[in-house]
């Protein structure tokens, strides 16, 4: 936004509704998650942290709650009264839900979080003043705050670790924000290649690190304006619109049999991850 | 019980006032003191954080506010009743603020200046704090002006520099009496320079009182949205206990209320320290401990409509957060808060403890504490039991950094404050002068026509 928006007719800028006035194309990044897929095996979050040059903060932070991991397995404890390891959990994978009327983005005083042409909700580091209002106004707390100087504390890569850092990925310094991007650096190589070849990317041409590396094939990415994509049939088999913030499916008398939601539909984010409900009945 | 001696002399008031900028009591000092050593104690925590990082705060996700945002509302409320007994009180006609509106007025501005900090202290990285403003730029980068944040900094940007303003015009008559009576040296130079060659002339007090009134009118709206613009960092977000209606009247009684508590305990202070008992009547006190009281009757009202909308509105996280906030991690505090807001003042309502010092001076502390903790309690019981279940089971504690800037912040205040009171005259003494001829005079026109009974009311 320059001094000269200010001179035009404003009204422009103005959106009825935040998904709908702006519809994507050609591209629109969205996720589905099994979770009845989803075994916990945390192999998403440690692809993650390779891929995306994420600090390991070690156990005491950890504890702390000053964890760095963008995609982090939730477990909901069974509450039957049995101990573990008899004592089941349910998983939940959590990671920025990208949303599309992201709360995160309005509250930035300095507009360090926008919203891409491809409906990923970016991050840029070097704008990022550390004022941490988008964790504040995040419903899903999923963004991560470089509460220490990483790069420079010992142990978070040491030696020869730091050789497998990530090229294409910057190693952020103290007093940032950051999140889940959809790994942006593969989707950016992907669509590159695309126009060069003059051509859009191709459904499963881009995998998430998440994604690559789940073992039960339970994080599906795509582009969800291609009608064809794993991911959008996905959606549609699950009658869940992106535009949406209640599903015309549960609104059926008697709910729907179809298990795809999305958390905080209510709140109206219009987050870009649906997840499938577990089904399977064993606690562990 | 009068307000002010209407026999005392103009050149005794000259005297008096002018006695504060030279031989305070050796209390003075000793505040002087405590207030740098505890600003030291602040520098100390924020160079460690600044060199480390903000992780020695004990911050962590989602506890990603804490102490500083909290502390950082609580001197922005401060600011407001210098504003209310300078501006409003002005435009009511109540001249029983003369003596002590000038200190109020510094209060706002220095409270401000300590707010202003702790922006500053709580950011990731401060060294781009400029980022926030609308500077112009090779790249068009503008800040974002939807986020609240941002109408935060030009709010109170606008309201410092506003107040600032008003405090230095309302001084100039009296800064031209310290140059014509203090001793050569670099003061009488800082009054000569600063008093804009104030004569006293009939045109020099008209366009003085027409500016001053002008300020007066234009500050009243700024204190009013500043607060407003506080609460909508909360009320703007879509968290549990903070989106909340209410919140910027809310946010503006309470700052009118902790004002007041702390022109209360600076009055006391003041009133001893530099032998104001002349200016700084127990009349006077008494009119300000029951504004205070009304206030906080106001702000109780505010606190419950708040509960009262949560409860009944039946937003489930709203009213799961309230139920922690009562019987959770930070109930202690919230019960304090809601005893030392709601219960205390009630202290305030019986006439002989309206004008006891110990007591009172006691009571202001204690609503300045309760306040403190109101802001407290608005910021980190939401992360604490916000919308998102997998955050409900962590708590934290602020570390000693986080503790030991918001201890350095009162000293900060205090030492600029203190400062302030042994430079500049902190009681207007042209405008108690005019109180001492109104009143006389209208004591006088009694007596005239015979209507004099000893009520000792003032003329307005």
């Amino acid at each position: 936004m320059s001094i000269s928006t200010l001179f035009e007719n404003y009204s422009e800028y103005r959106h009825i509704h935040p998904v709908d006035d702006v519809p994507h194309n050609p591209y629109k990044w969205a996720m589905a998650i099994d979770l009845d897929a989803c075994s916990g095996c945390n192999a998403c979050s440690v692809a993650c942290y390779a891929e995306n040059n994420l600090p390991v903060v070690g156990r005491e932070k950890f504890a702390h709650g000053q964890a760095m991991h963008w995609m982090r397995i939730e477990r909901y404890w069974d509450e039957d009264g049995r101990e573990f390891p008899d004592q089941g959990a349910r998983f939940l994978p959590m990671m920025c839900q990208q949303c599309e009327a992201a709360p995160c983005e309005t509250v930035c005083p300095v507009g360090a979080t926008n919203h891409t042409p491809d409906g990923i909700n970016s991050q840029i580091y070097n704008r990022c003043i550390g004022s941490r209002y988008c964790s504040a106004n995040c419903p899903y707390k999923v963004r991560y705050f470089n509460w220490w100087d990483y790069p420079t504390t010992d142990n978070v890569w040491p030696a020869e670790m730091n050789q497998q850092l990530n090229p294409d990925v910057t190693v952020r310094g103290k007093g940032v924000m950051e999140k889940c991007t959809f790994c942006i650096q593969r989707v950016t190589v992907a669509k590159n290649d695309a126009k060069t070849q003059g051509r859009l990317v191709r459904d499963g041409e881009v995998q998430t690190a998440c994604q690559q590396a789940c073992p039960t094939s339970a994080i599906t990415f795509g582009n969800l304006v291609d009608p064809n994509s794993t991911v959008h049939r996905k959606w549609q088999a699950q009658q869940v619109e992106l535009d949406k913030d209640e599903q015309t499916k549960d609104m059926a008398e008697g709910g729907s049999e179809l298990r795809g939601y999305r958390i905080y539909e209510q709140l109206r984010p219009f987050p870009s991850v649906m997840y499938m409900e577990r089904v399977r009945e064993s606690a562990i | 019980m009068k307000d002010i001696r209407e026999d005392i002399a103009w050149a005794q008031i000259n005297k008096d006032v002018l006695k504060s900028l030279e031989n305070p009591r050796k209390l003075y000092w000793v505040i002087l003191f405590i207030a740098i050593a505890m600003v030291g104690v602040a520098v100390g925590c924020e160079v460690y954080q600044y060199n480390v990082g903000l992780g020695v705060g004990n911050f962590d996700n989602p506890h990603v506010w804490g102490l500083y945002i909290a502390t950082f509302i609580f001197w922005i409320g401060m600011s407001h009743s210098g504003t209310l007994l300078s501006a409003i009180l002005h435009l009511m006609h109540a001249d029983w603020r003369k003596p002590i509106y000038r200190f109020a007025e510094a209060m706002t501005t220095f409270s401000l200046m300590t707010a202003g900090l702790f922006v500053a202290v709580h950011l990731g990285r401060v060294w781009q704090i400029y980022f926030a403003l609308p500077y112009p730029n090779m790249r068009q980068v503008w800040p974002n002006f939807q986020s609240p944040l941002l109408w935060d900094a030009m709010a109170i940007f606008t309201y410092l520099s506003s107040s600032i303003l008003f405090l230095y015009v309302g001084m100039i008559p009296d800064l031209a009496i310290c140059r014509d009576n203090m001793h050569p040296g670099w003061r009488k130079k800082l009054y000569t320079a600063i008093a804009l060659g104030w004569e006293g002339t009939d045109r020099q007090w008209r366009n003085f009182r027409i500016t001053y009134l002008t300020i007066a009118c234009f500050l009243i709206p700024l204190a009013v949205s500043v607060h407003s613009i506080v609460a909508s960092d909360f009320a703007m977000s879509q968290q549990p206990g903070w989106h909340i209606t209410s919140f910027p009247p809310y946010f503006v009684a309470g700052a009118l209320y902790s004002g007041c508590a702390a022109i209360i305990t600076l009055f006391i202070i003041l009133r001893y320290v530099f032998k104001f008992e002349e200016y700084m009547t127990m009349s006077i006190l008494k009119k300000i401990v029951r504004l205070t009281f009304a206030i906080s009757m106001v702000w109780t009202y505010l606190n419950l409509v708040e509960y009262a909308t949560v409860w009944y509105g039946h937003d489930e996280a709203a009213k799961h957060l309230l139920i922690q906030k009562a019987t959770g991690t930070y109930a202690p505090f919230w019960w304090t808060m809601n005893f030392c807001g709601s219960v205390v003042p009630f202290i305030m309502f019986f006439k002989r403890f309206q004008t006891h010092i110990p007591v009172m001076f006691s009571v202001s502390l204690l609503l300045n504490l309760g306040m403190w903790l109101e802001r407290w309690m608005i910021v980190s019981p939401t992360f604490a039991d916000g919308y998102y279940p997998w955050t409900w089971d962590h708590d934290q504690w602020p570390s000693f950094v986080q503790w030991g800037i918001v201890f350095g912040s009162f000293g900060w205040f205090t030492m600029l404050f203190m400062i302030f009171c042994k430079i500049f005259p902190s009681v207007s003494m042209y405008e108690v002068k005019e109180m001492v001829y109104h009143r006389s005079q209208a004591t006088k026109k009694l007596q005239a026509t015979g209507k004099l009974a000893a009520t000792g009311k003032g003329a307005h």
